[in-house]
């Protein structure tokens, strides 16, 4: 009998059957007091905090009390935004008339609190935690990746513990690499738990969990052994010690030893703030260093870890010419002769016409501008487009033609809104910041969200309304939200509820921010801006376009029909504009756009390309022999792309990392390129644009990029932006107005339905987002 | 008889009141219980107001059973009446702590007695679902509850309209996974949603805030078994049993070094010194007593000179102890209190759930130091360092288990310093005569 009973205790899986009707709500949540809210309806509520009066706004944590009166209370486990943990027990400080020290971090303010927080039982609190995190500590600082920028080093430098009583023989636990770009160090790790808590939280992923219990507790992977994720680095990001580790970085360096240059992600269209950190002239990191901008901390797998198609062995480094049709490698000299003569020959025989440009999605406002400029005057055509992937011409016309030029959302926009609809697109893949920041919004300040996609996508968990209509269902069910035509049947075919619930939720909204993918274009977008800004409160919109400057090269006019500033071509008054600017006379018809262009290359009535950043054989899935017909193809790079490989001279082109200058992201936001590095033969495109013009006549007076933003400042409608604002690193936002010509095709508007780990060209040469097992999963794949 | 030895004790100076029926042939059957008062108190508390039955039970004194001693009605009263989330009542039978067995034969036999007194808090607090969370070794335990469970379903006294009286109540277990932490209220609650079992920030506490957010009492077994009692019998008949303030009486789990180790119901404020010599027997082989752990592993030990103590809440809060969960183990003078303050330590560390950083690195650091400076490795510093090293960890951590680590820890350090210091000379224990390994 005893064994028995002994034995039953083991089997602990076979529970008996539960009652049926168990009073339990759905899915398990974490307590709401978890993440307190302020209250700022509430009386301001006034506290002394070391002898210093502070008035905060009812329901402020007392460690965010604190920092407004310049105290500053460490803190391992607490970290703004998410939830409260009380764990680290650092921020114990003396509250009067509470008989045991006091967490900062979960106490909110009362009416009158008197705090001390540098009385002898705080301080040996604090020194008393100290000493207990290095009691397993490894304390291999000489070898860490984080010696020098640690928070445990920082703590013990200022509130002591450096000598240890601890004489027994320390835990130790072996190192796991969690995936190709992030590694665990259990040693290290204090259990702040930040970055359990941003990978759900924040990410809403959930990899990381904790394992085992009490001293030999550690962080694993809640999938499996690895993790199993969005690889976004988030977790490195937020450890206060060096237990997570980069891929991409650990052992390469010691933080004093690198420069850092704070500029702009190249990858898609919203535009993060990142920090490169340079040594000998190669990126070895990137990391928003300084939390500014309207990212924070964030940034997606290819913003912390994409850069490295920078440092890549296959870039081009010297220019290629076609000799006796093989490509071989020559001087900039010679490369740039070629493309002077074989331009001139072809527009002597057989006129402008004959000449077309394709512009970049992630080349400089000043370089489109610059190209536009050189094809418009210098080569006398407007056979210039680019691969757009938003329709952004067709939302400024929209917003002019009902003056509601202020009504483009930027990302602060998104994170504050109450109300956020999105119209197709898949923001978690296509633009992981702006998901980011809709999620932000839902959980901290319960931001609804309405979702109208044809996909499934991840957002759908965050959403308050969802529907799904059938693929390229979602122009139709704008125009039946609209009232404009009713919702034909097999319209929707998923989601949380009907049509009509949809539609009147909206309505009871107010301030709603609608943003939009390629699905909506022309006069779609015309329709939904209607609609939308007949909802109550203001409304706001993004078109959300693929890459770091997809939106200017549609500022800068990288189009037939539009000159910079929506300007319409066909109207003589914008051309007059810039032929004052210019001193040049511009072609009154509007050229080609880009599909007509890549046609005329085959049909021979275009017989020169230039290309610059840009792969229209790839994009475009040309054949091979589509441009064989070209007698002069040309194509700046970064790779040898297809399009490349086609061309008859190659210019190898700087990097993001090696110019500067401006981009504006998908919200209208411009922001600063720094130029930290350069990489040796290669040219950015806007020395080869002043090159270019040079020898084929024309005198440019700009000495720099800034004189050509000097210019777009005061020529471009929209742009007439606060140098000073943009220089000292803000996101200054731009409201363009313009009516230019309507869509002539809605395939010309395609987005390349990127994932979390591609980046058109770019991401196949970085070895960081190839390396991830996730990359290799169905596109789609979400966590 | 049950799979193993009948761990209740026997004396004629137990009083007995929740342990009554332990003795009856198949206690545990709803048809036994029927016979000895079973379902009456309840059919009492639905006809009355449930503030009234929250009254009832403040005015007994009875405190809680699990260890923090609080007033139970009160409590109760602490739910907010409206709440737009579901409420719950959760009986915590999680039994954890070293020395303590007394919800053991609570719910193996008198389980009903057990449902009643649950029914009865969530008709107090109007809250229509509870749980009793068994700890995972119960198992064999769990069977018995959930057939009283289905025996009380089957009869009406669960389920939907209870008795007529237009009352719900549904009841069922779960277990937990072997965590002493997860005894820990909110932990235990954080276990029952699914979660790890890692205690919450407190406030707020369970009664505003507690099970899926809802308003939630959460009570021992041995407090909840005597709920029935109470309302049949009334406050005043309750609180007359102990002593002032402490209403009742309470099961007391001698083990250790005493002749008749057992299970006893005695009154409240029992003194110390006549239950470890009348009830218990005393020290067996004649040897001399020399510690005693009032209430379970958590509480600061007494010295043989400190057992002159009424054994309710505030009689032994008064002389620097706790009166627990009542577990009481005595110790003889053979027994060496470094070895205890290593083995209380080394359950305290294998326990931490590691949340927090004081009680993670501090039992850890402590076991290993205390078992390295019994088995032959002292140091002179080591005494001081341990006795700081539990001073951080004192009222600093999240949950009290830091608390009940550190407590006794301190007490043997202090009021057993001779036998540290006579380890440092020797080098070896004195107890075992050599250098030792408690590994
Ligand atoms: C570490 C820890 C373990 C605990 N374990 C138990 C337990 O096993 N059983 C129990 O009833 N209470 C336990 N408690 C006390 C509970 O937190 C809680 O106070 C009790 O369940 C309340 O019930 P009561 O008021 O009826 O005593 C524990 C507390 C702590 C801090
Ligand atoms: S790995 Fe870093 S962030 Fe995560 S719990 Fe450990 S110390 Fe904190
Ligand atoms: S969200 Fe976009 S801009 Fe931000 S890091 Fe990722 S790719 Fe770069
Ligand atoms: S005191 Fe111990 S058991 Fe309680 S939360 Fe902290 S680590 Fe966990
Ligand atoms: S910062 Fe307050 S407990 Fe960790």
């Amino acid at each position: 009998m005893k064994d028995q009973t002994h034995k039953s205790q083991f089997v602990i899986l076979d529970l008996p059957p539960k009652p049926e009707n168990l009073h339990v709500p759905g899915p398990y949540t974490r307590s709401p007091s978890l993440s307190p809210q302020l209250n700022p309806a509430a009386e301001p509520v006034s506290v002394t905090i070391d002898g210093k009066e502070v008035k905060v706004p009812a329901g402020t944590l007392l460690i965010e009390a604190a920092k407004q009166a310049g105290i500053e209370i460490p803190s391992y486990c607490y970290y703004p935004g998410l939830t409260l943990q009380g764990a680290c027990r650092m921020c114990l400080v003396a509250i009067e008339k509470m008989p045991k020290l006091q967490t900062a971090c979960t106490t909110v303010v009362a009416k009158g609190m008197v705090v001390h927080t540098e009385t002898e039982e705080v301080k040996n609190a604090r020194k008393a935690m100290l000493e207990f995190l290095l009691t397993n500590h490894p304390l291999d600082c000489p070898v860490c990746d984080k010696g020098g920028e640690c928070e445990l080093q920082d703590a013990v430098f200022r509130y002591g513990a450096a000598e240890t009583r601890f004489m027994e023989p320390k835990l130790h636990h072996e190192e796991r690499k969690f995936s190709s770009l992030v590694y665990y160090d259990w040693p290290r790790c204090i259990l702040c738990y930040r970055c359990v808590r941003v990978c759900d939280e924040g990410l809403d992923v959930n990899a990381y969990g904790i394992g085992f219990r009490g001293a030999h507790s550690e962080i694993i992977p809640n999938r499996g052994e690895k993790l199993e994720c969005e690889e976004c680095g988030m977790c490195i990001d937020v450890c206060p010690v060096g237990a997570l580790t980069s891929g991409t970085y650990r052992y390469k360096t010691r933080p004093w030893e690198m420069t850092y240059s704070g500029t702009i992600c190249n990858h898609c269209g919203d535009g993060c703030k990142t920090t490169l950190s340079v040594r000998n002239n190669e990126i070895v990191r990137a990391n928003n260093r300084d939390h500014s901008g309207f990212n924070g901390e964030f940034l997606c797998v290819k913003g912390r870890f994409g850069w490295d198609f920078v440092n890549s062995d296959q870039r081009l480094t010297a220019p290629l010419i076609r000799k006796n049709g093989k490509q071989e490698s020559g001087t900039w000299e010679e490369a740039l002769g070629v493309v002077a003569d074989r331009l001139n020959d072809v527009l002597k025989q057989h006129g402008p016409a004959s000449v077309a440009v394709i512009g970049s999605n992630r080349t400089t406002n000043e370089e489109n501008y610059l190209l536009g400029r050189l094809t418009r005057t210098v080569l006398g055509t407007n056979n210039l487009d680019h691969h757009r992937t938003a329709d952004y011409g067709s939302l400024v016309r929209a917003l002019t033609e009902v003056k509601a030029t202020d009504r483009y959302a930027t990302i602060q926009n998104i994170y504050e809104a109450p109300s956020i609809l999105v119209v197709g697109n898949d923001p978690t893949h296509q633009h992981p910041l702006v998901a980011y920041q809709i999620r932000q919004a839902v959980r901290q300040h319960n931001a609804h969200l309405y979702l109208l996609n044809s996909r499934e996508i991840k957002l759908q968990r965050q959403a308050t309304h969802s529907v799904t209509v059938r693929t390229s269902g979602e122009p139709d069910a704008i125009r039946a939200l609209a009232g404009i035509q009713a919702p034909h049947a097999g319209l929707v075919v998923g989601g949380t509820g009907d049509f009509d619930s949809f539609r009147e939720g909206l309505l009871e909204e107010s301030d709603t921010v609608i943003i939009f993918g390629d699905e909506i274009r022309g006069k779609d977008v015309a329709d939904l801006v209607r609609w939308g800004l007949a909802l109550p409160g203001r409304t706001r919109f993004v078109a959300l376009g693929d890459y770091a400057n997809s939106r200017g090269a549609a500022d800068m006019g990288l189009l037939p029909d539009v000159l910079p500033g929506y300007l319409p071509l066909p109207e003589q008054a914008a051309r007059e504009r810039f032929e004052a600017a210019w001193q040049f006379r511009i072609p009154t018809e509007p050229g080609r756009d880009i599909r007509s262009i890549l046609q005329g290359a085959q049909s021979g009535e275009i017989k020169a390309l230039l290309v610059f950043g840009s792969n229209p054989v790839k994009t475009f899935h040309l054949p091979k022999e589509q441009l064989s017909k070209l007698a002069f193809l040309m194509v700046a790079e970064l790779f040898p792309t297809e399009t490349a490989e086609a061309a008859d001279v190659v210019l190898p082109a700087t990097s993001f990392a090696e110019k500067s200058g401006t981009v504006t992201n998908s919200c209208g936001q411009v922001q600063v390129l720094k130029k930290p590095m350069r990489k040796a033969g290669t040219r950015s495109d806007l020395e080869i644009l002043l090159a270019l013009a040079g020898r084929l006549g024309h005198k440019w007076a700009y000495q720099s990029s800034d004189d050509v933003l000097r210019e777009i400042i005061a020529q471009v409608p929209g742009y007439a932006i606060a140098l000073p604002n943009l220089l000292i690193g803000r996101a200054v936002a731009t409201q363009p107005a313009g009516t230019p010509p309507e869509l002539a095709s809605a395939d010309l508007i395609f987005s390349s339905r990127d994932s979390l780990f591609t980046s058109g060209t770019l991401s196949r040469y970085s070895w960081a987002l190839n390396s991830v097992d996730e990359a290799k999963r169905p596109h789609g794949h979400i966590f | 008889m049950p799979g193993y030895d009948n761990p209740m004790g026997n004396s004629p100076l137990e009083v007995k009141v929740i342990s009554k029926r332990f003795a009856l042939p198949n206690s545990a059957s709803l048809d036994v219980y029927l016979q000895h008062d079973g379902y009456q108190a309840l059919k009492k508390a639905l006809a009355t107001k449930p503030e009234d039955v929250i009254n009832e039970v403040k005015n007994s004194g009875l405190r809680g059973r699990g260890g923090a001693g609080f007033n139970t009605g009160m409590k109760w009263s602490f739910v907010p009446k409206q709440s737009a989330k579901l409420k719950y009542v959760v009986c915590n039978a999680d039994e954890s702590e070293p020395g303590t067995c007394k919800d053991r034969p609570l719910m193996e036999y008198d389980p009903h007695q057990l449902i009643e007194g649950i029914i009865i808090s969530g008709y107090a607090i109007q809250a229509h679902q509870g749980f009793i969370y068994v700890r995972g070794e119960y198992r064999y335990l769990l069977e018995i509850v959930d057939r009283a469970l289905a025996e009380a379903y089957a009869r009406g006294y669960l389920g939907k309209n209870l008795l007529g009286s237009g009352f719900d109540f549904d009841l069922c277990t779960h277990t937990g996974a072997g965590a002493y932490e997860c005894g820990e209220e909110t932990a235990l609650l954080n276990s029952l949603e699914g979660l790890r079992g890692y205690p919450r920030i407190k406030p707020p506490f369970p009664a505003v805030l507690g099970l899926y957010g809802g308003p939630t009492v959460i009570n021992n077994v041995e407090t909840l078994s005597n709920i029935p009692h109470i309302i049949l019998n009334g406050a005043g008949w309750y609180a007359k049993l102990g002593s002032p303030k402490n209403g009742g009486t309470r099961l007391f789990c001698l083990s250790g070094h005493i002749s008749r180790p057992g299970i006893y119901e005695l009154p409240m404020g029992f003194p110390l010194r006549r239950m470890i010599e009348e009830v218990g027997g005393g020290v067996p082989r004649g040897k001399r007593l020399k510690a005693v752990i009032p209430g379970g592993s958590s509480c600061p030990v007494l010295t043989a000179e400190e057992i002159d103590v009424a054994m309710d809440y505030d009689s032994v809060a008064k002389i620097g102890s706790m009166l627990g969960s009542g577990g009481v183990v005595i110790m003889d003078e053979d027994t060496c209190m470094v070895k205890v303050a290593g083995r209380i330590m080394r359950f305290y560390a294998h326990e931490s759930c590691g949340w927090c950083i004081p009680c993670r690195e501090g039992t850890s650091w402590l076991k290993r130091l205390l078992e390295r400076f019994h088995s032959g490795g002292a140091l002179p510093d080591d005494p001081d360092t341990a006795l700081d090293v539990a001073y951080n960890i004192l009222g600093k951590t999240l949950c009290p288990l830091g608390d009940a680590a550190a407590m006794p820890t301190i007490s043997i350090l202090q009021k057993f310093r001779h036998e540290f210091e006579e380890h440092l000379k020797l080098g070896y224990c004195p107890y075992e005569k050599k250098a030792v390994s408690v590994a």
